[in-house]
C-alpha cells in the first residue's frame, strides 16, 4: 500500500483516538467452508508483523455447514487470554449475522456482505458493506473453488483496513500452502482483489489499526496438542493406544505425523513407537497398562467421556502399579454436552479414579510450553512411580494458537525408575534385599522395584501382576494385614510424589493479603486480570499450581494471605474444593471464582469475581 | 498327565526332561484353588503338558486373564513366566499392548464364557479381527461360576439351571463369530478329551496369530447336572470329533507318510506340522465356508462337534499388518527413542 494512500485513509477517521494493537478481530462463517486456512493466513500475518496474537476457534460439533467462530487477539502487552469485547467483526454467515452484529461492543468495526443488510441493526458500531459474492464471481474463474476463496477475501479487506503489510501476507501465504504455486495465486489473487476492492471503495471510519512491533521474533505458533505430542515423542513414548475423541485427537494425530518422520529406526526403517487406534477407551487404557507392564513407555490421550471410561483400568494401574501416561484434553460433556467447549472438567473426578482407595499424579500445564515439557515429566514419573499419571491440558490450550517461545530440547536422562532388567542387576538386587519381592518397600520410599516379562531365564524374577489382593511378593492373599500394609506404602509413595511433581510457580505481589489460586489454561487470564487489578491500585500475589498432589507450598501460600481467590474453570469449584479437603487448616480464607460457560476463562471474570470479594 | 504322543507313532514315555532341559514339573505354578473335579483343572494339565512337550522357555511365556474361575487358573501354571490378572473381560487389550511391544512373549489367555462372550464381547472381537499373536482359551461351562450359578451367553436356549431357572435366549457360538472375524486359528474341544486338547494346544502354540480354542470344561458345582448341555456327561455322551489331531513340533522330522484321502496336513509358519486324520471324509478344514457350514449344522441339531474347525496358517498377524518390527519395542535404547536436537529444531522452525 502507498504512502499516499495510507495518509488520505488516515486522515479520514480523524478525531477518533486510534486503538493500536490492542483489539479482537471476530471472523463470523460456516463449519467447513475453508475460512481455517484465511484465519490462519491473517493471524500469521499480524504474528510476523511482531504484533503478539493469539487465534481461538470456537466450532460447533458438526462438520459442515454449522456457525464456526474464530477470534484474533492482538495485543501489545502480550495477553493471549480470551477478550470478551469485539473490536472487528467480519461476518460471513447469515445464519449468525444479526446475533453477531448485537453481541459487538459500541464503536466496533462491521464488515459484512452487503446481501445481509446488517447496517440498520444499530447505529453505534462502523459498518463496511462489501460485495463478497459479487466479487469473487469477477476474481475466482473456477466454480467449485468460488466457496473457498471467498473467504481470502476479507482477509483482503480486513488488511487494508487494518495496515496488515502484504508482504507478510504473502509469506503467510506460502506457508499455508506449502508454495504450492496454483493454490498460492488463487488464493492471493482473491485476498489482493478484496484489498484493491476495499481502497477504492470504503472509507475507514473506524479507530482500529495495526502497527509493525518487534515482539515476536524468533516466537513460534503452536496448538498445545501439538506441543504435547512433540513432548511425547521427544520423552521416547514406545506405545500409543488412543479412540478418536475431541479435543484430544489432534494430539495423538500430531504425534503419529511427526513420529512417522523422527522416529524411524536409522537401520531398519521401521518405527520404534507402535500406534494401536482402540476399539473404546476401555481398551485403548487396558492396551497402555499391557504395554506398560511389559516394559514399554506407553500412553493415551482422551477427554472426559474417555476418563470415565478408563475408570477400572485405572484402579487397576494404581494397586498393579504399571506406569501409563493418560493425556486428557478437557471438555464439556457427556454425549452430546458441547464437546467443542472448553473447560477444566475432569479434576476432581481424575484425581480419585477409581475404585477403593486411590489418588493419582495430575500434571496441570498452563501453557503449550508445559504441554510439551510436562509430557516429559508425565513419562518420567510414571515409569518412577509406577503408576497412571495423567497430563490435564484442556481444549483451549489444546486445539487454540498460541505464541510461543521455541520448545528447548532436552537432554535430561530418561527416567525409567526401578527396573531390574538384566540377570546381573536381580542378583545384586537379591544380594542386598535377600530376595526380589515385586511390592516391598525395600528402598523407604514406596516405590518397590520391578522384572518385566520376557527379560530375563531367572525363575526369581517372575511375578503374578493382579489388584489389590496381595502381598508383597504379588502372591494372592486377602489378609488384613496385607492389604492394609500395601494399602499404607501406596500412601507412602504419593507422599514421595510430592518431592517429584512440578512445585507451583509464586507470583509474588508486593506483600499482598490477596492470594490468587489457579491452573491451567486459567493463567494467561489471570495474569492479565493482576495487570490491570494493579492499575487500579488493587495488588495480588499469585500462586500457580502445576501438578496434584499438594505440595507444602500451597498451604503456606494460603496461611500466608488473608483471603485467597481460587479459580476454576468448572461450576462447582473443583479445585477449590480439593484444596479444602486436603490442604487442612486456613480453608476459611479461600474464595472461589468459577468459569463455566464453555468460552475460555477472560480476566475481566477473574476481576469481577475478586472485586465483588473485596467489596464483601 | 495324559499322554500326547503321536496318534500313529507308538507311545514313547515321556522323557524326563524337554529340548529346554526343563521337566515338566518346572512349568507347574500354584495349586489350584477351583472346585475339586473342576474342569478347568485338567485343561490347565495340558497347558502345562503342551508347553512342556513345546519346549518353550517358561520365562518367555505371558499368561493372561481377566476375570471368573477360568481367568484364575493363569496362577496354576509356568510360574516361572510372568502372569497379569486384567479387569474382567478386558484380558484382550492388556494383552495387544504387550505383545505389540514384545512380540517374543508367547501370549496364553485363559478367559471364561463369561469373560468373553458378555462382559469381553466387544475386546474379544477386536482382538481376533486384528489377530493379535496369543492363544486365547475359553473354558466354556455356560455359566457365571464364581458369582454362583447365573447364566452366561453360551448356555443352549432351554437348558436349565438347578434351580429350574431355564435359559430362553440363543447361545453365542465363540468359533462361528471367530472365523467370522476373521481368526486364523479356531477350535473346538473338551476338557475330557485330554488327548485332543493337547494336540490343539500345541497347534495353536505354533500358530501366528489368534488361536482360539473354545473348550466345554464343566462347572462340576453350579452346572453339571442331567439338564445342562455343559454338563461332563453330556459332552462325553455327544462329544463328535471330526478329525484326530496329530502335531509334529517344527524340531521333529516328518518321517510318517500320510494318506491325502484320509488326511489333512496343514504347514505352520514356524515349520510345525497340524496332521489331522479325517472322521468326516469331506471336511477341508482350510475351507472357510465349510467350517461355517460344519458351525452352522452343529448349532441346528445340537451337536458337539470338536476338533480344528478352521486353520489359516498363512494369515498375517497385528504385528505385520500395523507394519511392527520383529525386534521388540520394549529393547530399543533410549538413543533410538528420542529424536536428536537437529528434529527438534526443525520442527520449531517450521512453526515460526
Amino acid at each position: 500500500m502507498s504512502t499516499a494512500v495510507l495518509e488520505e485513509k488516515r486522515s479520514e477517521s480523524v478525531g477518533r483516538t486510534p486503538v493500536i494493537n490492542d483489539f479482537s478481530i471476530h471472523v463470523a462463517t460456516a463449519n467447513g467452508s475453508g475460512s481455517q486456512s484465511s484465519n490462519s493466513i491473517l493471524m500469521r500475518s499480524i504474528f510476523q508483523m511482531g504484533i503478539p496474537v493469539s487465534g481461538k476457534n470456537l466450532f460447533p460439533s458438526n462438520i459442515q455447514g454449522l456457525p464456526t467462530w474464530f477470534t484474533i487477539r492482538a495485543s501489545k502487552e502480550g495477553f493471549i487470554a480470551r477478550r470478551r469485547d469485539v473490536g472487528v467483526l467480519i461476518c460471513m454467515n447469515p445464519e449468525t449475522a444479526h446475533e453477531d452484529v448485537r453481541s459487538v461492543a459500541p464503536g466496533a468495526a462491521v464488515i459484512y456482505e452487503e446481501n445481509l443488510k446488517l447496517d440498520t441493526l444499530r447505529n453505534d458500531v462502523v459498518f463496511y458493506p462489501v460485495p463478497f459474492s459479487k466479487l469473487v464471481l469477477e476474481l475466482v474463474q473456477d466454480g467449485k473453488l468460488r466457496r473457498l476463496a471467498i473467504n481470502m477475501i476479507y482477509v483482503g479487506v480486513a488488511a487494508w483496513l487494518l495496515d496488515v503489510d502484504m508482504g507478510e501476507i504473502e509469506k503467510a501465504v506460502a506457508k499455508q500452502f506449502k508454495s504450492k504455486a496454483a493454490a498460492v495465486e488463487i488464493n492471493m489473487t482473491a485476498i489482493r482483489g478484496g484489498l484493491d476492492w476495499a481502497q477504492k471503495n470504503l472509507t475507514k471510519r473506524d479507530p482500529f489499526r495495526l502497527e509493525r512491533m518487534n515482539a515476536t521474533a524468533g516466537k513460534i505458533i503452536i496448538e498445545g496438542n501439538a506441543a504435547g505430542a512433540i513432548g511425547c515423542m521427544m520423552a521416547g513414548v514406545q506405545f500409543l493406544a488412543w479412540y478418536p475423541i475431541t479435543p484430544s485427537s489432534s494430539l495423538a494425530e500430531s504425534l503419529i505425523d511427526y513420529a512417522g518422520k523422527y522416529r524411524l529406526d536409522p537401520e531398519t526403517g521401521q518405527s520404534t513407537l507402535s500406534v494401536v487406534q482402540a476399539e473404546d477407551e476401555l481398551a485403548a487404557l487396558g492396551m497402555v497398562l499391557g504395554a506398560g507392564w511389559a516394559g514399554a513407555r506407553a500412553m493415551t490421550t482422551t477427554s472426559g467421556p474417555g476418563i470415565s471410561l478408563m475408570s477400572e483400568f485405572t484402579g487397576l494401574g494404581y494397586y498393579a502399579e504399571v506406569p501409563a501416561v493418560i493425556v486428557d484434553v478437557q471438555r464439556v460433556g457427556p454425549s452430546t454436552g458441547l464437546p467443542t467447549r472448553t473447560m477444566q472438567g475432569d479434576i476432581t473426578s481424575t484425581y480419585y479414579l477409581g475404585h477403593g482407595d486411590s489418588r493419582h499424579i495430575l500434571l496441570l500445564p498452563g501453557s503449550v510450553e508445559e504441554c510439551y515439557s510436562m509430557a516429559m515429566d508425565a513419562f518420567d514419573l510414571a515409569e518412577r512411580f509406577q503408576t497412571p499419571v495423567f497430563l490435564m491440558t484442556d481444549l483451549d490450550l489444546g486445539m487454540n494458537n498460541w505464541m510461543a517461545e521455541p520448545l528447548p530440547y532436552s537432554d535430561r536422562p530418561l527416567d525409567r525408575g526401578k527396573v531390574l532388567r538384566t540377570k546381573a542387576e536381580l542378583d545384586a538386587h537379591i544380594a542386598k534385599f535377600k530376595e526380589f519381592a515385586r511390592y516391598r518397600d525395600v528402598d523407604g520410599d514406596g516405590i518397590p522395584w520391578r522384572t518385566l516379562p520376557g527379560f530375563m531365564d531367572a525363575p526369581a524374577a517372575t511375578y503374578f501382576t493382579r489388584g489389590s489382593g496381595h502381598n508383597d511378593r504379588a502372591q494372592y492373599t486377602e489378609r488384613p494385614d496385607d492389604y492394609k500394609n500395601n494399602m499404607d506404602r501406596l500412601a507412602r509413595k504419593l507422599e514421595t510424589a510430592k518431592k517429584y511433581v512440578p512445585g507451583p510457580v509464586l507470583s509474588d505481589g508486593s506483600g499482598s493479603r490477596i492470594g490468587i489460586i489457579a491452573y491451567g489454561s486459567s493463567d494467561f487470564a489471570v495474569e492479565e486480570a493482576r495487570v490491570i487489578l494493579g492499575r487500579k491500585g488493587t495488588k495480588t500475589d499469585y500462586l500457580r499450581l502445576r501438578a496434584l498432589p499438594f505440595t507444602p507450598e500451597t498451604a503456606a501460600f494460603i496461611a500466608a494471605h488473608d483471603r485467597v481467590y481460587v479459580v476454576d474453570q468448572n461450576r462447582d469449584g473443583q479445585m477449590y474444593d480439593l484444596l479444602r479437603l486436603e490442604i487442612g487448616g486456613n480453608t476459611d480464607r479461600l474464595r472461589s471464582i468459577r468459569h463455566y460457560d464453555g468460552f475460555p476463562l477472560d480476566a475481566e471474570t477473574v476481576i469481577e469475581g475478586i472485586e465483588a470479594g473485596e467489596k464483601n | 498327565m495324559s499322554s500326547t504322543a503321536e496318534p500313529k507313532a507308538p507311545e514313547p514315555k515321556a522323557p524326563a526332561v524337554n529340548r529346554a532341559g526343563l521337566s515338566v514339573k518346572e512349568y507347574g505354578g500354584s495349586k489350584s484353588t477351583l472346585c475339586v473335579g473342576c474342569g478347568h483343572d485338567v485343561i490347565t494339565r495340558q497347558i502345562t503338558q503342551a508347553l512342556y512337550e513345546m519346549s518353550i522357555p517358561p520365562y518367555k511365556v505371558a499368561k493372561m486373564s481377566g476375570i471368573g474361575c477360568s481367568s484364575k487358573t493363569t496362577a496354576y501354571f509356568a510360574d516361572r513366566g510372568h502372569g497379569f490378572n486384567a479387569v474382567h473381560g478386558r484380558m484382550p487389550a492388556v494383552a495387544t499392548g504387550a505383545m505389540m511391544v514384545n512380540p517374543s512373549l508367547l501370549a496364553i489367555g485363559v478367559s471364561g464364557d463369561g469373560d468373553t462372550a458378555s462382559i469381553g464381547a466387544g475386546q474379544f472381537v477386536h482382538l481376533l479381527r486384528r489377530n493379535v499373536p496369543m492363544v486365547y482359551i475359553v473354558e466354556n461351562n455356560g455359566v457365571y461360576g464364581l458369582t454362583k450359578g447365573q447364566f452366561s451367553a453360551t448356555a443352549d436356549a432351554g437348558s436349565k439351571l438347578k434351580t429350574g431357572a431355564v435359559n430362553d435366549l440363543p447361545a453365542i457360538d465363540l468359533c462361528a463369530m471367530a472365523i467370522e472375524l476373521g481368526c486364523g486359528y479356531v477350535a473346538r474341544s473338551f476338557s475330557g478329551d485330554m488327548k485332543q486338547l493337547v494336540g490343539l494346544l500345541k497347534g495353536a502354540m505354533a500358530h501366528r496369530g489368534t488361536a482360539l480354542l473354545d473348550v466345554v470344561s464343566p462347572c462340576v458345582t453350579f452346572n453339571n447336572h442331567d439338564s445342562s448341555t455343559k454338563s461332563y456327561k453330556w459332552a462325553k455322551d455327544h462329544e463328535i470329533p471330526i478329525h484326530e489331531i496329530g502335531f509334529v513340533p517344527y524340531f521333529e522330522d516328518i518321517t510318517v507318510d500320510y494318506d491325502p484321502g484320509t488326511t489333512q496336513d496343514v504347514a505352520l509358519h514356524d515349520g510345525s506340522h497340524i496332521r489331522l486324520r479325517k472322521l468326516r471324509a469331506d471336511y477341508d478344514a482350510t475351507d472357510k465356508r465349510k467350517a461355517i457350514a460344519l458351525c452352522m449344522e452343529a448349532q441346528e441339531k445340537t451337536e458337539f462337534l470338536t476338533g480344528l474347525i478352521y486353520v489359516e496358517p498363512a494369515k498375517k498377524d497385528f504385528l505385520a499388518l500395523s507394519g511392527v518390527g520383529s525386534q521388540p519395542i520394549v529393547e530399543m535404547p533410549e538413543s533410538s527413542l528420542r529424536p536428536p536436537k537437529k528434529a527438534l529444531d526443525e520442527i520449531m522452525e517450521s512453526l515460526k
